[in-house]
């Protein structure tokens, strides 16, 4: 108990001195970033500044150049990349559903790979999908290519939460969305992640988003975390970058 | 006959060459597929041998059937004749679509669909059998059924190398003249593949997760289906522009003896000014075809041959009698002449090995009769079949062989001399019996009947160009079977180019 209770105290995740480099460019350089247990983190960037590289670090889809990332307190060179990953809800544009799988199938993945008997797996992916608004008697055999892109969205976090992992990674969940269905998802993701007190980090290149479900903000520019700051706060900075991003919410409203 | 009535009598024929065509066809796709989805796979993970890899496969598939199974032949365990060299062929005919599209179909998995899994906690193992194989599986039976379809069409080649199937038939019908035996073989073969098609078409289909569908890939599968199986039927009926005034077109039959008696005329004609047009090695019956359609002036043919073959004729054994009846059948059926007999035979030569014939001291086909319940026999389609072959062959001598194997004639020659068969019906002129050192038996109840050289010539072409009559005459009683046999081996054991053998020749006889 007294071990748990200690990694319980630990940040969930840490970037120390982190550079990831390819042969010809570096991605991310010197990045040093806490994630605390409990909040939901947005990273914010435009297109190729890294925030995506960042997130795929985290979940040892890549591993750094030099630096460390720890999960846990852990190197995630140290984890068993398979059992990191499984302790890790993971959501992508269009939610990256499996086409030839059931919704109920697609929910109950995480659960089926950990071993979940069939009786529980499938009661948990019901348990699930009424978590993110959708009826299992009416979707559960459904296929992906049947559900419009929201309800795909919601299927994605809905397995990404199957296996109750303590840590969640969003990469841009919303983007393909049109502007109204997202508005309400994001809306209910918010009040999901505060209910069921996941820690979550979100990547978007959204400002309004950011400004919705972060509780903290990270502006990424060309592999740099330029400033990590609460949405107040960051709607006052003086930054150039952060200002030129408020602008934006200014003229249009935030839809990009 | 017509073709139903062929039908009726020759069904249970026809279904066991079907039989072996499926059987054949099922057997290679399974073994290409055993060997070529896992091949696919690795190649997905190993970036650098799939373009080598690849690239063997694609050459494997140009390779013209019929010298892949001369390639095979002589050699060990894959070699040989009958089925397992058929088969050897036919599987690497089908790995390049199966191992393409295995390769393609998971390399187009949606790479988000890909990262999920992995980002999910799924190993290796489980991405590709649980994500990617399922996902490529559309596209990899549409590989199989390119493969499939493809497949059969050639499989109606392996009939060359005695592993049976429907080119029995489709060979038979394109040397014997005979529109039934072709029409059995290729509609049976062209059935087959679309039945093929359709069957792959709807296991195809239960694999359809998204829109998508490569209707490129089915379209390519069906035109090669029509391209293989018909192919030589078009190419049968196919008609050119007729002989302008002064041209004179020469044919020749698919095989060396023939080319070089036409390239003898041809050369002679230009001699004297006429220009030739050349239109040698047509298969089986198509110089006759286009000699009466009037795309050919002229080309050369065996008096048997026409006797029985082309005019239907039962078999008979004097020379003189023969020559008689094919001159006034053909003046008054095809408008046809046939010119003074060149002064040779090609008829069929019963051939051994010549140590064989040393040993046992063998100089006749009675000899023989002994030694054939030990012997393994190696015929030519046309022999097999034919009026004046092997049914009336075996009853006059009460040969009895161990076994008999139906081949391509061109093939029995290394097949004996590599020892896959001990007897042979070769041509008498052929040059590779003395190279190959092949002994011929004779033929001491006078079975076979004359094939008398001849050149067969349209009565217009004669009238249009007066130098065809003059080069004819002179050719008559020009060649003697020494000699004809020399010239084969020029070109056959020499490799000689024909035409400076002909030139050569036609020097020192002072023409």
């Amino acid at each position: 108990m007294g071990h748990q209770e200690a990694q319980k105290a630990l940040p969930l995740v840490q970037f120390h001195n982190v550079t990831y480099s390819l042969p010809n460019a570096t991605i991310i350089s010197d990045l040093n970033l806490t994630v605390e247990r409990g909040e939901t983190l947005v990273l914010l960037g435009e297109s190729g500044c890294g925030k995506t590289t960042t997130l795929k670090l985290i979940n040892r889809l890549l591993t750094p150049s030099s630096g460390e990332v720890r999960v846990e307190g852990k190197s995630t060179t140290a984890w068993d990349p398979i059992e990191l990953r499984r302790r890790i809800g993971y959501v992508i544009q269009e939610g990256g559903l499996f086409p030839h799988f059931t919704i109920a199938r697609n929910v109950g993945l995480v659960p089926a790979l950990l071993g979940w008997d069939d009786v529980r797996a499938k009661e948990r992916g019901r348990e699930m999908l009424n978590l993110v608004g959708l009826d299992p008697d009416r979707f559960a055999e459904r296929y992906p290519r049947e559900l419009s892109g929201g309800q795909r969205q919601r299927v994605g976090v809905a397995r990404a939460l199957a296996a109750d992992p303590p840590l969640l990674l969003l990469d841009e969940p919303f983007g393909a969305l049109d502007p109204l269905t997202r508005a309400s998802l994001q809306r209910e993701f918010a009040e999901l992640a505060t209910r069921l007190d996941k820690t979550a980090v979100l990547v978007t290149h959204d400002v309004r988003e950011a400004m919705i479900l972060g509780q903290r903000i990270g502006l990424m520019h060309k592999g740099q975390l330029l400033l990590l700051e609460s949405p107040e706060r960051f709607r006052a900075s003086d930054h150039p970058q952060a200002r030129a991003y408020l602008e934006t919410l200014n003229v249009n409203g935030g839809d990009s | 006959m017509s073709f139903w009535q062929f039908l009726q009598a020759n069904w249970s024929e026809l279904l066991l060459l079907v039989r072996q065509h499926i059987v054949l066809v099922f057997v290679s796709i399974l073994v290409a597929v055993i060997i070529g989805v896992p091949t696919g796979i690795i190649l997905t993970r190993y970036r650098v041998l799939r373009g080598p890899v690849l690239g063997i496969a694609n050459v494997m598939q140009t390779i013209p059937s019929l010298a892949l199974f001369g390639f095979l032949i002589p050699l060990p365990f894959i070699g040989g004749i009958g089925t397992r060299t058929a088969l050897v062929a036919l599987v690497l005919y089908s790995l390049l679509p199966i191992i393409r599209n295995t390769v393609t179909g998971i390399l187009n998995v949606d790479p988000n669909v890909r990262e999920a899994a992995v980002a999910m906690g799924m190993t290796g193992g489980q991405v590709l059998r649980q994500v990617e194989l399922p996902l490529a599986m559309g596209v990899i039976v549409t590989g199989i059924r390119v493969a499939t379809v493809i497949a059969v069409g050639v499989t109606t080649i392996a009939a060359a190398v005695g592993a049976g199937g429907l080119g029995v038939y489709i060979f038979r019908g394109l040397r014997q003249y005979d529109n039934n035996l072709l029409l059995a073989g290729a509609l049976s073969a062209a059935l087959l593949a679309l039945a093929a098609d359709s069957l792959l078409g709807l296991v195809e289909r239960q694999f359809s997760f998204e829109t998508k569908r490569s209707v490129v890939a089915r379209r390519l599968a069906l035109a090669v289906a029509v391209v293989l199986v018909i192919g030589g039927v078009a190419f049968w009926l196919g008609r050119s522009t007729p002989s302008s005034e002064s041209r004179i077109a020469v044919g020749s039959k698919d095989f060396t003896e023939s080319a070089l008696l036409a390239e003898i005329v041809a050369q002679m004609l230009e001699a004297r000014g006429v220009s030739v047009e050349r239109r040698f090695e047509l298969g089986g019956n198509l110089p006759h075809e286009a000699l009466v359609a009037g795309t050919l002036d002229l080309y050369p043919e065996y008096t048997g041959t026409s006797f029985t073959a082309i005019l239907q004729h039962a078999p008979i054994t004097d020379p003189r009698a023969v020559y008689d009846r094919v001159k006034q059948e053909y003046a008054d059926r095809f408008k046809v002449e046939v010119s003074q007999p060149l002064g040779f035979e090609n008829t069929f030569a019963i051939l051994v090995r010549g140590e064989d014939a040393r040993r046992l001291n063998l100089k006749t086909i009675s000899n023989a009769s002994t030694e054939a319940p030990r012997w393994r026999a190696g015929f030519g389609q046309d022999f097999m079949s034919r009026a004046d072959g092997y049914p009336g062959f075996s009853k006059t001598y009460g040969l009895k062989f161990a076994e008999v194997r139906e081949m391509d004639l061109s093939l029995t020659y290394i097949a004996l001399s590599s020892r896959q068969v001990d007897l042979i019906a070769g041509n008498s002129t052929e040059g590779r019996i003395s190279t190959l050192d092949l002994f011929q038996l004779a033929d001491d109840r006078h079975y076979f009947p004359p094939y008398e050289a001849v050149y067969l010539v349209r009565q217009d072409s004669l009238t249009r160009v007066p130098a065809l009559q003059e080069v004819l005459s002179k050719l008559a009683n020009a060649i003697s079977t020494d000699e004809m046999r020399r010239l084969n081996y020029e070109i056959d054991g020499r490799k000689r180019d024909p035409k400076e053998v002909v030139k050569e020749w036609l020097k020192g006889k002072g023409f």
